[in-house]
């Protein structure tokens, strides 16, 4: 046991700190700094920054050099995911999660040859962004129940159907479906996984806002949309198992990434605590404060030793145990206590809006306490969690009414 | 970067549960806290035999020379147990009080006893008087003809009864002290307290007129400042990792329940209900464990992170054991309730070692301070 950075692994990451802190948007890390205020702005400033990672040899760092990759090392991996997680999260609105840590691993694992070819580098280099189209209105925590179908048709397949919360699709160029190519066999034995050119004829894309009211994901409607069968990634009927992939390391790297993320949202929070005035003294100097940012601190420390316990299993080729599957549960729910004591702080400073007057750092906290609500539900709601730490981690039975209607 | 354990660490942790599952058994435990028996020196030989004494001690001092996250693997299987007995008293407050702190002449009197288990030693800190019993340290040692006199009383000292040596908080007039007392000395008086948990063995120590030679001192009078801090990162993390081989425990006893208690015609852990609640248990455990591992090998390293580490992990670990125990009865229902069945052992313990040196609201407080809010 060891937390300590090699002299070569500390001197990548000096190297990468210094390159980084010339290409992240212009002022961010200042008070002042707002992200775009469009998605179409967001996206560019994306493709920009991940374009100069690319060109940089820092994008792709688990990915084979001959699709864009740098075959780094896994600390090497987490040195980048660290130091770039609140640049994507806080400045360019996340839009590498669906086509870094989702699609570009499941091609590596997954795709053929030519898909590999024709998606890896450009996915990692950020010319094109991925949009994801798995969740339908009655297909969310019963993700196997989805109906959107995709009949063969000759070298093609026909898709009909509606996808629901879809992330990025309204700034992507291509999306990930899973889609019902059979409805004889078992339901999650019937599905097959296409990657579908989002500006295909037939296809039709409909922002929903989000409590936040930022149009962030969206419906996505199919009428007689024609997929190449050269886009089925892996064979058909192998949807399910290729969109459960384990993606162990993009998984637990995502977790990473998140923890330096929140670290910086805690260092923020604990700078306005310093500043603020509550009742004759800063909040800071507040024992009830004193205790909520202290136990920020502790479930942030706790969070990235989890990540680091995951990743250096994974370095040594050794699959996480229980410890790998409870990070999300742990780490959504952190997030929403973590956004409650930075709204609690404000007190009714909390309500103004980034345009009001007396607003607070331009009511970020605000918006960080409505997105981190979708902490539980995406991904697998923590229900979702639950059942699969207890069924698949503890070794406890399923329970009778999900037996019955399997059957 | 490495989060893993030697294969060494892993053996060690191998030994030391088929250890403690052939010489400490569940009947074994309940028979300890049905007749409030005491921790036996057979017992102990036997912990003195598999070398666990030596561990922390340098090789220079007759001890073993490993490091603290060698010893967590131990702390953990022996928190399973749970195994009651003065091991953390005598290897982490006393071993390393005098390690860190004692003199040559002092190490050497004390430490290669201690490795070879021939004599214990506790740490006295907490006083009457204050609810957390840590600070500050009122009990006063005055000078008088080439002597130190101490007089005064200490409370919750950890197995004064099974010690030879404590060592001592007072206040020398110039700060904090650390005072080597011999527990035989006249004027040294132990009563035992009669405590909820019964695996713990709490102790009251008064000082009446105990007169003790100058060279009893470790360290620098006005200095101790870093060392108690060290001491109480160590033994915080000692607590956590028992707490967290108590709370592994505990929970194996839930699920083993769950799968097995049918009603309503099928077994209890199938009902999300429950399901569910073993699943928020075994994220309790294991992120405890994630902190606690880290703040093992943050105590080699002798920096902020250290004491960051420590109360982290002592938070953690203390808020998973009691809720694990709490929400583990609710599983039980009746039998959890009762005095027959073991969760009771464990649910006293969590809340007995979640407050000794400092409960979670203190560390929350000591993680403001490091940080400087």
């Amino acid at each position: 046991m060891d937390f300590r950075y090699t002299e070569a692994e500390q001197a990548f990451k000096n190297q990468f700190e210094s390159w980084l802190s010339a290409r992240v948007p212009e002022g961010f890390g200042t008070p002042e700094y707002v992200p775009p205020a469009t998605w179409d702005g967001i996206a560019d400033e994306y493709r920009r920054f991940q374009g100069d990672l690319f060109r940089a040899g820092y994008a792709g760092i688990n990915f084979p050099k001959r699709y864009g990759g740098a075959e780094g090392s896994v600390i090497e991996n987490i040195i980048v995911s660290e130091l770039t997680g609140p640049v994507y999260f806080h400045a360019l609105g996340g839009c590498h999660v669906i086509s870094l840590g989702l699609t570009a691993p499941t091609l590596l694992a997954w795709g053929s040859e030519a898909q590999k070819e024709a998606f890896l580098p450009k996915t990692l280099s950020g010319e094109i962004i991925w949009g994801q189209g798995f969740s339908e209105p009655n297909a969310g925590s019963d993700l196997a129940n989805v109906g959107t179908r995709a009949v063969k048709e000759g070298n093609e397949y026909i898709l009909n159907g509606q996808k629901i919360w879809s992330s990025f699709s309204h700034i992507a160029e291509w999306g990930i479906v899973v889609c019902r190519t059979d409805t004889t066999v078992a339901k999650h034995k019937g599905l097959s996984y296409f990657l579908v050119d989002l500006r295909l004829p037939g296809v039709d894309i409909r922002p929903i806002r989000n409590i936040s009211g930022d149009p962030e994901f969206n419906e996505l409607f199919f009428e007689d949309v024609r997929v190449p069968e050269t886009m089925r990634v892996g064979e058909e009927g192998e949807g399910w198992k290729v969109a459960l992939t384990t993606l162990g390391h993009e998984r637990y790297l995502g977790e990473v990434a998140m923890a330096s993320t929140f670290f910086k949202e805690y260092q923020e929070l604990v700078a306005l605590a310093k500043r603020m005035p509550l009742s004759g003294r800063t909040a800071s100097k507040d024992p009830i404060v004193r205790q909520q940012l202290a136990q920020t601190y502790i479930e942030l420390a706790v969070m990235r030793c989890n990540g680091y316990r995951n990743m250096s299993k994974l370095a040594r080729g050794v699959m996480p145990g229980p410890e790998g599957s409870v990070g999300k549960l742990f780490w959504s729910q952190l997030h929403q206590r973590m956004t409650e004591v930075a709204l609690d702080i404000l007190g009714p400073y909390h309500q103004l809006t980034g345009d009001s007057r007396h607003s607070i750092d331009h009511g970020k906290w605000v918006y960080h306490f409505l997105r981190a609500k979708g902490n539980t539900i995406e991904q697998g709601t923590s229900e979702i969690q639950k059942n699969i730490i207890g069924e698949r981690v503890l070794g406890l039975p399923k329970d009778s009414a999900r037996i019955a209607k399997k059957q | 970067m490495d989060f893993t354990f030697t294969e060494e660490q892993e053996i060690l942790r191998d030994s030391a549960r088929r250890f403690i599952d052939k010489e400490w058994r569940a009947e074994d435990i309940k028979a300890f806290v049905d007749h409030r028996r005491s921790f036996t020196e057979e017992m102990w030989q036997k912990i003195v035999d598999l070398g666990w004494t030596a561990v922390l001690i340098p090789e220079a001092d007759g001890g073993l020379g490993l490091t603290f996250v060698d010893l967590a693997v131990i702390l953990e299987e022996m928190g399973r147990g749970p195994m009651p007995g003065p091991f953390i008293s005598s290897v982490v407050l006393a071993g390393e009080a005098i390690r860190l702190a004692g003199h040559p002449h002092q190490k050497e009197a004390y430490l290669p006893k201690m490795a070879e288990g021939e004599i214990r030693g506790t740490v006295a800190w907490a006083e009457p008087g204050d609810l957390n019993g840590l600070t500050p340290v009122k009990l006063r040692v005055n000078r008088s003809d080439g002597f130190f006199v101490l007089n005064g009383t200490k409370i919750f000292v950890p197995d004064a009864d099974a010690a030879d040596v404590i060592v001592c908080l007072a206040d020398t007039g110039n700060g904090t002290g650390l005072l080597l007392v011999d527990k035989d000395l006249p004027g040294v008086k132990i009563h035992p307290l009669d405590t909820m948990d019964r695996t713990t063995n709490l102790s009251e120590v008064i000082f009446g007129h105990v007169k003790l030679p100058e060279d009893r001192l470790m360290g620098k009078p006005g200095a101790a400042d870093p060392l108690l801090k060290q001491i109480l990162n160590r033994v915080n993390v000692a607590y956590s990792l028992d707490m967290i081989g108590g709370s592994q425990k505990v929970l194996d006893l839930g699920i083993e329940y769950a799968k097995t208690r049918v009603q309503f015609g099928q077994a209890i852990g199938s009902f999300q209900a429950i399901k569910h609640i073993c699943a928020e248990l075994l994220m309790g455990v294991e992120c405890a464990r994630s902190i606690a591992y880290y703040a093992a090998w943050a105590q080699d390293q002798d920096d902020q992170e250290a004491s960051l580490a420590a109360s982290a992990a002592k938070t953690f670990a203390s808020e998973t054991y009691r809720e694990v125990t709490r929400e583990v009865l609710q599983i039980l229902g009746g039998i959890g309730f009762s005095w027959e069945h073991e969760l009771h052992i464990y649910l006293k313990r969590a809340k007995c070692l979640g407050a000794l040196f400092g409960d979670a609201t203190y560390h929350r407080e000591r993680v403001a301070q490091e940080l400087a809010y």
